[in-house]
């Protein structure tokens, strides 16, 4: 028997969240180490998946695994990935290595970076997230998929609500909380929908996504149930207007959260929404594709005006991951090769920098206690690798070639001229907006003079943060000098869901 | 040496990349180490372009060294590289002016390490320019090129270094988004990038309807998609304004660069890019496009008979000369094929390489007095010639060259230029050989300043006494002079790549 993979991916962080809870609390240390072991278990092993899936040209759902749940009403725990999921059970990887690494938090010259206000918990709740997003990544079967969805989303809260921004964390954490499960009830209507419909038509009582592609919804059926499974769990991914939740909550959640949560769990619901809504009501999403690109278009146009004007330094990043997100559900929306082959490495690259920028600003906020723009200034010359860290994501983030931005971007574009070239037209004027307000932040935060306030107080970024910058950064620029590490792998993904677009 | 022959391209495309990694894990303390090895690196490139010269042959058609590598095949785009006449002209420029603004950098202590790569790294965004044949490709580096040119200014710039960084990196990439939606456009249409394939592709649709719109429309949309983006580049009037902030800001070698080569990339885009995918267009619009380059002749001349600054001067006279070139580019656009349109891209593909060595001389020459007295104010100056008559002489020469005096480069494709447009575009010739009379304007107005009138006696005596220009920046000089004279006295060994490739293109 196969090595089952993807059940140790999953399971592993909520075991060591076990194990973390049964620790001493003040044995800081062990907690961070069991952490870090945990999370270096799960690099390995999504990095192993990633791998194989890359060379040996696979195609289609593989790893796969099935266990009995609830025989009765059709429930299983069955995993396996694509070449969709498997870039993002890697991203999922990588950025809970290095948030773990970024939230070590030892004290260290008087510095309180990271978390040393109950790690025990902290862990404990972040890897119970994290369990839930990699099973979402992973599930193929509707439950199940809900099920570890809700899961990832509610140690959201706690995590906000506790060891989050002091002046925000209960109005954030409760917003962010209310939107997304509003968004997943309305989403949990329609799949219950999909599975009482799916029973009348076949005689079968299942949640299993593979059958339920198979299940012939009918034409009014996917038009009537499209838009709130897509939309539902489009919140989560940052969609207009029910985008709002976003920011705030990028903004009050502690660095390691803030990563995840932009990084990853804003790509949960991109994700979920293509599985879900695009691949088991393809009829519907071809009708309703219009509404979507509208949508997404003012995404990625207001998001990346509205970040350009703001002041604090971590809102300007959440914002531009409203405006990043856009560019995804945009490629999904054009429901072509190219645009979704774009929205998948979108997925990732935008991941992966969204994770750098957050690290950084945390670094800064951390030593400089304040994410004002105009008080900031001059951090590069006391660190220089956070710097670089946060100018490379920038040029992820102007869409750069050179970097994985451009490789994902490009063939958005693509796939847009495709559906609507007016779209391509009006959306393609973010990237300049993008590129002023990236410069400026670089400029204002890492260049120029310190203010006096600062200089002297602020020391140099911990030999633990560098190992979190360095694979972040190898591996956009990775992507964006050879995106044959990715981009090959997505297609097959693609192939499979324009085969389900061409058949209904 | 087979491995040299067939890699040819890639290796001068790469090695600058590959020495700036090796640079990172240099001691950054080690400024003499660094220098050598940037400079030593940047040689390499030099002596494989004048291999590549030695080999290349100019009779026959289409490019030479082809490579390709795959890149993102997704999207049927490949690291395609070959060259012409055209961008052979252009890469020896690029491999020559790099080493020189390598060497014209030594004195500078700020943060060396850093500096240098970003050098290396630029030289490689420009020559990835020149040398592709992927359209995908081409833009890669084209945007490539322009983070280094922002960190030079921004970084080791003067005073208002952050608005000039701004402004020309929002310019350039502003500019370049209608390149970008007409690369798209085509990518999508023909499912290639590939430059020989989307020539005739492109070309051969005349009729019909694009888009819900008559092709011609959408081709005439196009078509200025990409001129803007080149002719901000170029500097085209109006869109010339970034150029006179960002020379003033850079620090000096980056002025050469920027000077040197970058603007070229805009020219050279209209020549690979703009003539052969749009011949219908360019004829239609070739007046337009002679007008725009008429006020930039003119403008640019009275521009910079205004300014007060040196620096700037030089700065405003590189809209001048790029004038021509474009001047150059628009009567070939009229007269597709006819031997006057031969007459005047061979000066212009000229006056680019021409404008090149002088242009870079020149800020070059600014920069040397400019680190001994502080200042660029041509008031400040005055009587300088008996105290640093070398530094005089050199920087008379390099001004005659630019002004276009007989004998010297200048006047080779200046007269190309006039002599293949004036039976074309009478009118906007005529104007521009009277824009020739200011530019003569302002270079005497330069010379005067600066090197005649009353001694200053501030530089004469004392602590501020004027040092003359030093063995190292002769060395930086002596290059480009000896080539201003070469092709000024005998202009047939260059002529005759670059008119052998332009039968064959145009």
């Amino acid at each position: 028997m196969q090595f089952p993979f993807l059940s140790v991916i999953v399971f592993t962080p909520i075991a060591a969240s076990l194990l973390i809870l049964l620790m001493p609390a003040h044995k800081k240390n062990l907690v961070r180490s069991i952490a870090l072991g945990a999370a270096a278990i799960d690099l390995v092993l999504s990095l192993w998946v990633y791998i194989s899936y890359l060379t040996q040209g696979m195609a289609g759902y593989q790893f796969i695994e099935w266990y009995q749940w609830l025989p009765a009403l059709g429930i299983n725990l069955a995993f396996g990935v694509d070449g969709m999921s498997a870039p993002l059970v890697l991203l999922t990887g990588v950025v809970m290595f290095t948030g773990v690494l970024i939230s070590w938090g030892e004290e260290n010259h008087g510095v309180s970076a990271g978390i040393q206000d109950r790690p025990r918990e902290f862990f404990a709740f972040l890897f119970i997230l994290a369990s839930g997003v990699f099973g979402v990544f992973v599930s193929l079967d509707l439950f199940m998929l809900f099920f570890f969805y809700e899961m990832a989303v509610f140690p959201m809260y706690l995590l906000i609500a506790i060891w989050g921004w002091i002046q925000t964390r209960e109005y954030a954490a409760m917003k962010l909380t209310l939107y997304l499960f509003i968004g997943s009830v309305v989403s949990l209507v329609g799949a219950l929908a999909m599975y009482w419909t799916s029973y009348q038509n076949t005689g079968v009582l299942t949640f299993d996504m593979l059958q339920l592609e198979q299940a012939g919804f009918s034409q009014t059926f996917q038009n009537i149930w499209f838009l709130p499974v897509f939309l539902g769990f489009a919140v989560l991914g940052g969609i207009w207007p029910f985008h709002n939740w976003s920011p705030d909550g990028h903004v009050a959640a502690p660095t390691a959260v803030s990563m995840f949560h932009a990084g990853v769990l804003m790509k949960l619901g991109a994700f979920a929404a293509l599985r879900v809504g695009i691949m088991l009501l393809p009829a519907g999403a071809k009708q309703w594709a219009w509404l979507i690109i509208i949508l997404a278009t003012v995404n990625v146009v207001y998001g990346a005006f509205i970040a350009f004007v703001q002041t604090d330094f971590k809102y300007v990043i959440g914002f531009s991951s409203v405006s990043h997100m856009g560019l995804v559900a945009m490629g999904f929306a054009t429901l072509s090769r190219e645009g979704m082959l774009g929205a998948g490495v979108q997925m990732f690259s935008h991941g992966v920098m969204t994770a750098l920028f957050f690290a950084v600003v945390g670094m800064v906020y951390d030593r400089a206690h304040t994410r004002h723009i105009p008080d900031l200034g001059g951090f590069v010359k006391i660190m220089p690798w956070a710097a670089i860290g946060f100018i490379i994501g920038g040029f992820v983030s102007m869409g750069m070639p050179g970097f994985s931005g451009f490789v994902a971007e490009f063939p958005i574009f693509m796939g847009v001229w495709k559906a609507q070239w007016l779209i391509a037209v009006i959306s393609i004027i973010s990237i300049v907006i993008t590129a002023c307000y990236v410069l400026l932040v670089v400029r204002r935060v890492f260049f120029g003079k310190m203010p006096e306030k600062l200089e002297g107080h602020i020391t140099p970024i911990t030999a633990l943060d560098k190992i979190a910058i360095l694979p972040l950064c190898l591996l956009i620029i990775g992507i964006g000098l050879f995106p044959r590490i990715m981009v090959p792998m997505v297609q097959t993904g693609v192939d499979n869901i324009l085969r389900l677009l061409g058949a209904s | 040496m087979d491995f040299l022959n067939t890699h040819l391209l890639s290796l001068i495309l790469f090695i600058p990349s590959i020495a700036a990694l090796v640079t990172l894990f240099l001691p950054k303390e080690n400024l003499k180490l660094l220098r050598w090895f940037v400079l030593g690196a940047s040689l390499v490139p030099l002596a494989l372009t004048l291999y590549l010269w030695s080999k290349f042959n100019p009779d026959l058609p289409g490019f030479q060294f082809d490579q390709s590598y795959i890149w993102y095949p997704a999207i049927h785009s490949s690291l395609h590289l070959g060259v012409d006449g055209l961008s052979l002209t252009m890469v020896l420029l690029t491999t020559l002016l790099t080493p020189l603004a390598i060497l014209a950098s030594f004195n500078t202590t700020d943060r060396v390490k850093a500096y240098m790569m970003l050098f290396l790294f630029l030289e490689t965004g420009m020559l990835g320019v020149f040398m592709a044949l992927d359209l995908l490709i081409f833009f890669v580096f084209w945007e490539i090129g322009l983070v280094p040119m922002y960190f030079l200014i921004n970084q080791w710039g003067s005073a208002n270094k952050d608005y000039a960084s701004l402004k020309f990196i929002i310019y350039t990439m502003g500019g370049s988004l209608g390149l970008l939606l007409g690369i798209q456009l085509l990518g999508v249409l023909f499912g290639t990038f590939d430059l020989p394939r989307l020539y005739q592709a492109w070309n051969s649709l005349t009729e019909g309807t694009l888009l819900g719109m008559p092709v011609s429309t959408v081709k005439a949309v196009a078509f200025w998609g990409f001129v803007i983006a080149f002719a901000i580049k170029v500097p085209i009037w109006p869109f010339h304004t970034w150029l006179p902030d960002a020379h003033t800001e850079a620090p000096t070698a980056g002025s050469m660069i920027l000077a040197g080569v970058l603007l070229k990339l805009g020219a050279y885009g209209f020549l690979r890019l703009v003539l052969p995918l749009y011949p219908d267009q360019a004829r239609i619009f070739a007046g337009a496009l002679a007008l725009l380059a008429t006020a930039a002749i003119i403008f640019g001349a009275f521009g910079s008979y205004g300014q007060s600054d040196f620096k700037r001067l030089v700065a405003y006279s590189s809209v001048n000369h790029m004038g021509f070139v474009v001047l150059g580019i628009a009567a070939a656009g009229l007269a597709h094929g006819t031997e006057d349109a031969h007459i005047a891209l061979n000066g212009a593909i000229l006056q680019m390489f021409n404008h090149g060595l002088s242009a870079a001389g020149m800020f070059f020459l600014v920069g040397v007095i400019y680190e001994r007295t502080h200042t660029r104010n041509l008031e400040d100056f005055g009587g300088l010639f008996p105290l640093v008559p070398i530094y005089g002489g050199i920087l008379l020469f390099t001004s005659m060259a630019s002004l276009g005096l007989p004998g010297l480069n200048g006047f080779v494709s200046e007269f190309l230029v006039v002599r293949g447009a004036y039976p074309l575009l009478t009118p906007y010739t005529a104007l521009s050989m009277l824009g020739l009379l200011f530019t003569g304007a302002y270079i005497l107005k330069g010379i005067k300043k600066v090197l005649h009138g009353p001694v200053n006696e501030r530089w004469a005596h004392g602590e501020h006494k004027l040092t003359e220009i030093n063995p190292r920046e002769i060395i930086v000089m002596a290059p480009l002079m000896a080539l201003i004279l070469v092709i000024g006295v005998w202009p047939a060994w260059i002529l005759n790549v670059i008119n052998k490739a332009v039968v064959m293109l145009f």
